[in-house]
This record gives C-alpha cells, structure tokens and sequence, in this order.
C-alpha cells in the first residue's frame, strides 16, 4: 500500500522552512512525518501529511515548486534490533532503499518509518511476503 | 629631478616634437597596415582615406572613425588581420560580450615590440637582472602572463613562471627562491598576505620588495594598504589585449600614475556620449591607437576605461605623458580577480539550458580580499521530481557550461520561480556589493 509524500523545493533563503509549516497549519494540514534534504544551496523537504490532494493543491496555489511520489509507510518493532532486522529481509531480497526516515508518532506499539524504494512494487511484494506491515493513506488520515 | 632608471632613455626622455614627430610616421605606417585589412579598407574609404599619404598631421587623426569592441568581434576570425597566417607568431584573445571572442595576431616584431615595451616598464619601477620575479598572473590566452615573462626575461631578471592560484604553493616558491618581485592582481596579492603564517612561513622569511599590479581597478587606498601589509613598493600597470596586453602604460619610480608609451600608442581621452575628443585633465574614455603592431593594426579603439590625461612632465625625467588610474568603466563589464566577464556571457549560456527559467541574477561580492561571483537561477517547477540528486547534477551543469564561457568558475544558487527580482533592465541583473574604497 503506497502512500503520498510531497517534496518541496526550498531556496536557501531565511524563513522558507516556516513559511511551507505555516501554509499547511493555517489550512489544518497536519504533517505526520517529515525530513529535510539539504545542499549547500538549497534544500528538499519532503512531508507526509494527513491530507495530502489539500497539501498538494494548496502548495500549488501558493507558487510552491512542489511534486508527489509514491512511499511506503512502514511498521518496525520499537526495540533494540528491530530495524536491522527488517532492513535485513529487504537487503537479502535485494530491495533498494533510497531514502527513509521516520514518522512523528506511532500508530501501534510499532515504530513507523517511511521508505522510498527504487522500485516501489517489487518491495511492497517483498514486504507482504514477510508479513511485514505497511500502512494505508487513510490510517494516516486517522493518525 | 630624481636619478631615476631607464631602459631606452633616448626615446622616454624625448623633447614633445620628437615624440609627436615619431607618432605621426608611425601612424602613417599603420594606416598602410590597416588598408590591407578588410575592415579598415572599408571604414577608412567611408571617411576619404585612401592612403596614408591623406594624413598630414596627429590633428587628422580625428577622421578616423571609432573603433568598438564589436567590431572586433563581427571581424572574427581574420577581418583586422593585416598579414598572412604564417607570418602570425602568436595569438592570444580576450573574453568577448557574446560566445565570440576578441582574437589578437602578433607577428614576429609585433612581439619584440610589445617585449620592449615591458622591458621599459619594468626597468622604470627600478627592477633589474639581478631581480626574482615570480609572474602570478594566469598564462594562456589571457595576455598578461606571457606579456611580463617575455618583458622580464629581456631585462634579464630570474623570471619563474607560476601562473595563477595555489596560494601555498606561490608563498612556498617565493620563500624557496627569494623572491623580490612578483606581477599579480592587488586582491590576489591581499589574499596572499592573508595566508602568511599558515604554514610556517612568515614576511621576514621572504625577501619580496616590489609588486607591479594590475589587471584590475584599484584605488590609491588599495595600493597604500599593499605597501603597508607587505612593506614593498606596488607600482599600477595598465593594458588591454586589443593593444597588445600589459606594457601600455605604467608607473615609473615616482608612483605617481602611469606613463602611456608614447611611441607605439596614441592616447586620446573622449566624452564617451558625444565622441568629444578632450583636454588634458578632463576625465572621459580612454581611446588608443597601436603605432607598432603590423599583424593586427587596430586604430582609435574605445576602450571604455574611464581616465583622464595628465600634461607632460614627471619627476623622474620622462616626457611621455600620464593617464590617471582607472576610475570606473563606461560599459556593464565586471572585473572578477582580474577576469573580464560581460553579464551577456552568462546570459547567453544560462538560456541555452532548458531546466533554466528566464528570470536570473548576477552577484558579486567580496570573501576575504577576493572576489566571489554568484549566478542565481530560477528552475522551472516542472522539472522537479522531488530528486535532490538531479538538482545537484543541473547546479553543476551550470557551474561547467558558465566556466567553459567565462573562464572562471562561479557559485550557482537554484532558486523558486519568481524568487528573483524581476528586471526593469540590464541593471537590475547585476548586483555588485564589493565594498568601494
């Protein structure tokens, strides 16, 4: 089950980082997880939110240079070992993780991380056959 | 009158007449040279010049048209060339306002002429053989790396020719070798001394006693801080390619301004807006004409340098008259660490790409003593997959395509569409912060 991240292009330039949260919060866009890209001229912020077509359309309209790609959410046991061993299913499957990072709060006594694969669909079949939990978009919305 | 040094005292110390006598034959010549080219043909027939023999005097001078930088540029690559390829022994260039460069022929004498001229220049600050001289400036087509090792090698000084850059290879070459007269942009030279003691070497470890600078507008205040930083004598060199490069005017012992060499160029100083030739000590364009250059006789050049002409007369005994430091530019170029760079240039590259909006910007600033030259561009939101790493790769494109046409290598921001202020003009596009003394 694939969710929407959105990835925001931020110029360097003061405020930038605050003028997206203060879009989003005004409108009641809630942002369940997040993580920032940086260079050293410029950044990528990429957000999870609990109403991602609004976000979209909001960011948009604001003149934000903004697009969506396909994650996976997923739930990792929250104790010690219990990334490695989900990262090892996907290693010896050969999965590849571009990036991933982790949700503000838990939707179970699982810890939830999002993951950006190469190849989207073969790693939810991999996923799947390990029984390893994904998370839908309309859980989020209920997060 | 000071005793002071010369290299061909007989010609720099020359009553007026004498001088005015030896450039009006010279100009004649050079009009024969410039007949043969294309261009001057054409636009000396315009005006009723058909042979040098329709020049009676220096006054006839004035119907010679102006020459421009784009005239040089539209005669790319052979319409001022007055000889044949292979009588041509070199050719250097300099940075055009478009992908087209300015290309300058030197035949055989034109070098031994311009090599005279440097030796002159050199020898009137008070070098001699006995110098080392260490020639920072970048070599190449760039003519003011070659133009002083020919000069200094014809004094006889030990010349080493580190070219631009490497600070602590240029400050441990200066130890090694006991360096004592170095030819460098005044940033660069500030930079310098802003990294003694790094590495353990420090001023008394160097034997350094003179730097002729140049490349680049400075004040007084600028040289009075070198001299002071470093304990040495800083002495202004002035020139352009299109006249050959370095060795068109310099500064003698006093250090007050520099000479123009009278005998192989005609200065004039012009109202740059009406083309007004003016008085001595009226500030305007700086327009030349080469008296020695047969491969590429160039007449009347504008120079968009802003000087004026000081009357005749120096302390140290010469009578070729003297031009102010450069005060300023009657056109948009910008002189970053001593490269000439037109915002036209980077405007032409940054169109060519395609994942570049219109709206862009130019800056300049100071870090430390040298200059820094930021390129700010707009993306086009269409283009951004969400991919940091895609970003980084077009930053980096940018970055090759500008230094494959500027030369130097400038910071590039990306930026939102409508980040940027929007242009009114050509103004608006450059913003130049470097700190005015």
């Amino acid at each position: 089950m694939k969710i929407t991240q959105i990835s925001i292009f931020l110029e360097n330039r003061k405020g930038r980082l605050s003028d997206v949260c203060s879009l989003l919060g005004a409108n009641d866009v809630n942002i369940r997880a997040l993580t920032v890209a940086e260079t050293e001229s410029f950044g990528v912020l990429r957000i999870v939110v609990d109403k991602s077509d609004a976000a979209i359309k909001l960011l948009h309209d604001n003149h934000f240079v903004a697009n969506f790609t396909d994650v996976v959410a997923i739930e990792v046991p929250d104790k010690p070992g219990g990334l490695a061993s989900i990262l090892k299913i996907l290693s010896d499957n050969d999965v590849n993780i571009e990036y991933m990072y982790g949700f503000v709060e838990k939707f179970s006594d699982k810890a939830l991380l999002v993951m950006r694969f190469e190849d989207t669909d073969f790693a939810q079949q991999i996923l799947a056959k390990h029984n390893i939990r994904v998370v839908a978009e309309k859980d989020i919305k209920g997060l | 009158m000071i005793d002071a040094p010369f290299w061909n005292k007989e010609i720099e110390t020359a009553e007026r007449s004498r001088i005015e006598q030896i450039q009006l034959q010279r100009l004649k010549q050079t009009l024969a040279w410039a007949l043969k080219t294309p261009f001057y043909q054409k636009k000396l027939t315009q005006v009723g010049i058909h042979s040098p023999e329709d020049i009676r005097s220096l006054q006839d001078l004035q119907r010679v048209p102006y020459t421009t930088k784009d005239d040089l540029r539209l005669s790319f690559p052979k319409g001022l060339m007055a000889v044949e390829m292979r009588e041509v022994l070199r050719i250097h260039s300099s940075s055009g306002t478009t992908g087209i460069p300015t290309v300058i022929y030197f035949a055989r004498d034109d070098v031994e002429n311009w090599t005279d001229l440097l030796a002159r220049s050199i020898v009137g600050t008070g070098a001699t053989d006995s110098d080392v001289f260490q020639n920072m400036m970048t070599y190449g087509m760039f003519t003011g790396g070659l133009g002083l090792h020919y000069g200094a090698e014809r004094v006889g000084m030990t010349v080493i020719p580190i070219g631009g850059g490497n600070t602590k290879r240029q400050i441990q070459t200066m130890k090694d070798f006991q360096t004592t007269v170095v030819h460098v942009t005044p940033s660069y030279l500030l930079h310098i001394h802003s990294k003694l003691g790094e590495d353990g070497i420090d001023r008394k470890d160097l034997a350094l006693r003179k730097a002729f600078v140049g490349a680049e507008p400075h004040s007084e205040n600028t040289r009075r801080k070198l001299e002071e930083l470093l304990q040495i004598d800083a002495y202004n060199s002035y020139g352009l390619s299109e006249l050959n490069g370095p060795g068109v005017a310099f500064e003698c012992v006093c250090k007050k301004d520099m000479h123009v060499w009278e005998d192989a160029y005609i200065a004039e100083v012009i109202n740059p807006d009406t083309g007004e030739v003016l008085k001595e000590g009226e500030t305007g364009e700086l327009v030349l004409t080469n008296l020695v250059r047969r491969a590429m006789p160039i007449l009347r050049y504008r120079t968009r340098d802003l000087t004026f002409l000081y009357p005749q007369g120096c302390d140290c005994g010469r009578t070729h008259r003297r031009i102010s430091r450069i005060l300023g530019r009657t056109d948009d170029m910008l002189i970053i660490n001593g490269v000439n760079v037109f915002p036209s240039q980077i405007e032409e590259r940054i169109m060519k790409i395609p994942e570049v909006a219109t709206n862009y910007q130019i800056h300049v600033d100071k870090k430390g003593s040298l200059d820094r030259l930021t390129v700010k561009v707009e993306i086009y939101p269409k283009l951004f997959l969400g991919e940091v790493a895609k970003l980084e790769a077009l930053r980096h494109k940018i970055v090759e395509e500008l230094r494959a046409s500027i030369v130097i290598s400038p910071l590039v921001e990306l930026h939102e569409p409508g980040a940027l202020p929007v242009s009114e003009g050509k103004a608006k596009r450059v913003v130049d912060d470097r700190p005015k003394d």
